[in-house]
């Protein structure tokens, strides 16, 4: 079986769990001899870390798009407006988005035409400019993208379309017109989700028609499920639950890593953005830190909040037990984990969230909120409302003071994400393929 | 006789290292960026001080005395000074021997001590005192505090150290109706908190005959003046632009002749570092000191010579803090927002465990990260001071001169817990439990 598969981010240059996700599940569909192309906007020179037997396509190196970015536009009277950026400039990751003004990406035409256009401009250079990040041109690239779905799916053979989150969705539209083939759809966080308080209407747009086309929707939990079936009002039926696991693979070793405190650490690790919470963790830790003194708390991280924590814990005058690491990665991610004994994920709407699964890899207990999917899984983490930060302060000061708990709750977390792994989801996106076009994987 | 008087700054901060994280903390001890400080004195010397002490000494040659400025040194400028470009120190010990320059006194570390710590500010006002003394071989007799930071308990600590002038700011806020260009008195008071930790000096000679208060000589900047050439010189959207000398004499003139006494106020970089050489800055003030000396019966005096020559106008009470910095010239520059707060109270929390660890070395490193420059970093201000504070600012934004500098404060903190004498542990002032308040959180932060 074949399998179009079309992402935003890939590992190394990933900005949250999105890329982790995708690799896992690519990864373990390659295993399950799943035949798979991998499109991704941009690998920007560098080399991504997929199974070998996966093909993977820049869209940014795909020659014949162009003449059907210029059709697309024209069709559709599209026209990009873009907003400035608030985040500060330390702040790679700007939470606002572009909007569009008028339209949805469509295909520029059905398979003929578009392979006679493509004919047509096989003597042009390179094109496309993807930089594959979440920045005010995100609108413009997610347009172009598509146009390279299109493209994708008269001049490539395969079985099933798979889009990962609303980035991809109108590619998958394109794809699924030209080709005639099944569309699924991934999501791994809705617009709700990301945008606690305001969702952006285009992009709840976008995502709404992905849905509705598309043939399935694969969500990473029932939480997911219950948003896509509530705020978008999609037929349930249409849904199948894949949980996400944690790569095995996350390499990491104890290598000495010399904790520079007597105090205990407790750790957030996440985009400093209104769906992580990140103000309950720091209302929290005030709270804790009015009854014990041997703890630091440790944000990691960035997004359009980062300022605005600053400024508040500088308020709270914690300065001293509360420390700021800005965008960590790679060694630094694995270190601020190993130093770690508590990890809070206090999310006021996470689909899944990974970094609790990679917290416990490094025998780190996890405190997460209600409203996540992770906690459908962790059955033995401790939970509390995202909101109840009287509780949420009883409960790390309740799991430092006692460290047989702590080590009580890894054992048993681990227990909990032993059936779980990338190897059980690729197992069963390969069945939901199968279903859709009547084939067997191999 | 109608008096210009001069005085220029010299300050150099000690940077800090902007690579210095979380991870940094309990393993990294040093803290300052000893390559961009020897390559930002190396370039100032060479375009400010180098060039601008050798026009003054042969201003000073040419005229024979009838020019004469004076010149407040950072302690930590001289350190790097010594360091990085020893020329300069003997270029101005060559001015000191004209006996036409006076050399002021202020805190050592360009801090902000008086605000947080009397007991720390008369040590660090005495620790200046004394290093230019042996440099320049004769006793400061006039105090400027910490970017001109005034008010009338600054002035009465200063009159209790036994100095005879201080320097201030002109602003409106403290002088009403009335004109910075005469002498005035400062508004001192016995009564300020720290005067039993004032030993080594007695009483001020100088009392006033009625009310037996300490008498302190006040100049106040003229801050147009100064600013014309400090900050507007080179700016081409600046209706006077350009500026010649004989314009800014014109003005001067015009100023004096129904007041007294002018005073010139700026940083000395202005001359070839904030002001390039290629905007003539160098001639136009050769130009002006030449023809005020040729063309006009106006003389340059020093603060010290100031209450020789002209009578007290009257005393200025200024009860709040004023300073030279921003439109605001008040303490906004270094306490306006939440981060710069925090930072100060950090730092000052340490005061009194670093001292009990009786360590000369840690002692100094806490004090050099109370230097003023730390704070102004951390300004979130974003109006048309914005500016000047991004122009000064070697960090990428406020918030990461912020993470930085706590960063650094922690781990110094952690050496002076493993350096504190065991009986002194339990003295600890810093972060006992149960001393957060939970303020309201002000949400519009967010």
């Amino acid at each position: 079986m074949k399998v179009l598969m079309l992402g935003w981010e890939l590992p190394p240059a990933i900005s949250g769990g999105l890329g982790t996700a995708c690799k896992g599940i690519a990864d373990s569909l390659a295993s399950n001899n799943i035949n798979l192309t991998f499109v991704i906007p941009s690998n920007r020179g560098e080399k991504t870390a997929l199974d070998r037997r996966i093909r993977v396509i820049s869209a940014d190196k795909y020659h014949p798009a162009e003449a059907l970015i210029k059709k697309t536009t024209l069709k559709n009277g599209y026209a990009a407006k873009s907003y400035p950026g608030t985040g500060t400039s330390l702040s790679p990751y700007h939470t606002s988005y572009t909007t569009c003004e008028k339209g949805y990406p469509e295909c520029a035409g059905n398979r003929d035409e578009i392979l006679a256009l493509i004919e047509n401009q096989q003597n042009l250079g390179s094109i496309l400019h993807f930089t594959g990040n979440y920045g005010k041109n995100l609108f413009d690239e997610v347009m172009n993208y598509s146009s390279v779905g299109s493209a994708l799916g008269a001049v490539e053979t395969f079985d099933v379309i798979h889009a990962h989150d609303w980035m991809t969705y109108p590619a998958g539209i394109c794809a699924k017109k030209v080709s005639k083939k099944p569309l699924v759809i991934h999501v791994h966080a809705t617009e709700y989700d990301r945008s606690w308080s305001g969702a952006n209407r285009e992009i709840v747009r976008i995502e709404k028609k992905g849905m509705e086309i598309a043939d399935k929707i694969i969500t990473v939990s029932h939480y997911t499920k219950n948003m896509v079936i509530n705020k978008y009002g999609i037929n349930p039926e249409k849904i199948e639950v894949v949980h996400n696991a944690v790569s095995k693979d996350i390499q990491f070793s104890r290598y000495q890593i010399r904790k520079n405190f007597s105090e205990k650490i407790v750790l957030f690790l996440g985009r400093i953005t209104s769906q992580k919470g990140p103000e309950y963790f720091l209302e929290a830790a005030v709270k804790v830190l009015n009854k014990m003194n041997n703890v630091r708390f440790v944000m990691s991280g960035n997004g359009d909040l980062f300022p605005g924590m600053i400024t508040k814990m500088a308020e709270y005058d914690i300065a001293e037990k509360f420390h700021f690491t800005g965008f960590l990665k790679g060694a630094e991610v694995e270190k601020i984990f190993a130093m770690s004994d508590l990890y809070i994920m206090p999310s006021v709407s996470e689909p899944f969230g990974l970094s609790p699964f990679e917290a416990l890899l490094y025998d780190v207990p996890v405190i997460i909120s209600n409203q996540s999917g992770a906690a459908e899984i962790l059955t033995h983490a401790y939970k509390v409302d995202f909101w109840d930060t009287d509780k949420l302060a009883k409960a790390i000061i309740s799991l430092l003071e006692n460290e047989e708990l702590r080590s009580e709750i890894v054992k048993e977390c681990k227990e909990d994400i032993k059936s779980i792994s990338w190897d059980t989801a690729g197992k069963r996106i390969a069945e939901i393929y199968c279903s859709l076009c009547g084939k067997t994987a191999v | 006789m109608k008096s210009i008087c001069i005085y220029f700054q010299i300050h150099q901060p000690l940077r800090l290292k902007t690579g210095y994280n979380f991870f940094s903390i309990g393993s990294d001890h040093f803290y300052e960026d000893d390559d961009l400080n020897r390559k930002i004195c190396n370039k100032v010397s060479r375009n400010c001080y180098i060039p601008s002490c050798r026009l003054i000494y042969r201003l000073i040659s040419k005229y024979r005395g009838k020019f004469r400025v004076s010149f407040s040194i950072t302690g930590i400028a001289l350190e790097q000074l010594r360091r990085y470009n020893p020329e300069v120190i003997e270029l101005l010990k060559k001015l000191s021997g004209t006996g036409c320059v006076e050399f002021l006194s202020e805190t050592y570390y360009h801090s902000l001590a008086f605000l947080y710590s009397r007991q720390e500010f008369i040590a660090q006002a005495e620790k200046h005192r004394k290093t230019i003394s042996q440099l320049f071989g004769a006793e400061p007799v006039t105090f400027r505090n910490t970017e001109l930071i005034y008010n009338n308990d600054i002035a009465s600590a200063a009159a209790k150290l036994g100095f005879k002038n201080i320097l201030a700011e002109g602003a409106e806020s403290v002088l009403g109706w009335r004109s910075p260009d005469y002498l005035y008195t400062a508004a001192c008071h016995e009564d300020y908190a720290g005067n039993e930790d004032i030993t080594s000096h007695a009483a001020p000679e100088v009392l006033d005959g009625f009310t037996g208060k300490p008498l302190l000589n006040l100049l106040l900047k003229n801050y147009r003046l100064s600013d014309d050439i400090a900050f507007r010189y080179s700016d081409k959207n600046w209706k006077e632009y350009p500026l010649s000398a004989e314009k800014y004499i014109n003005w001067v003139k015009a100023a004096l002749l129904n007041r007294e006494l002018i005073n010139l106020f700026m940083d000395f970089e202005t001359f070839g570092e904030h002001q390039w050489k290629e905007t003539g800055i160098f001639s136009f003030f050769e130009d002006f000191v030449s023809s005020i000396i040729q063309n006009s019966d106006i003389d340059f005096i020093l603060p010290k010579e100031a209450a020789g020559r002209h009578k007290s106008s009257g005393i200025i009470d200024v009860p709040h803090y004023t300073s030279w910095a921003d439109k605001e010239r008040n303490l906004s520059a270094w306490t306006g927002n939440a981060l710069q707060r925090s930072a100060l109270k950090m730092i000052y929390r340490l005061e009194k465990d670093v001292k009990l660890c009786g360590s000369e070395e840690l002692l100094d490193t806490w004090r050099k990260l109370g230097t003023s420059d730390h704070f102004y970093y951390m300004s979130t201000k974003y109006f048309s001071d914005g500016e000047i504070h991004k122009y000064f600012n070697y960090f990428y934004s406020p918030y990461d001169a912020f993470i930085i500098y706590s960063n650094i404060v922690n781990d110094l903190h952690e050496t002076i817990k493993k350096r504190m004498p065991d009986e002194n542990t339990e003295k600890s002032c810093v972060f006992p439990s149960g001393t957060v308040k939970i303020p309201q959180p002000i949400m519009d932060a967010l």
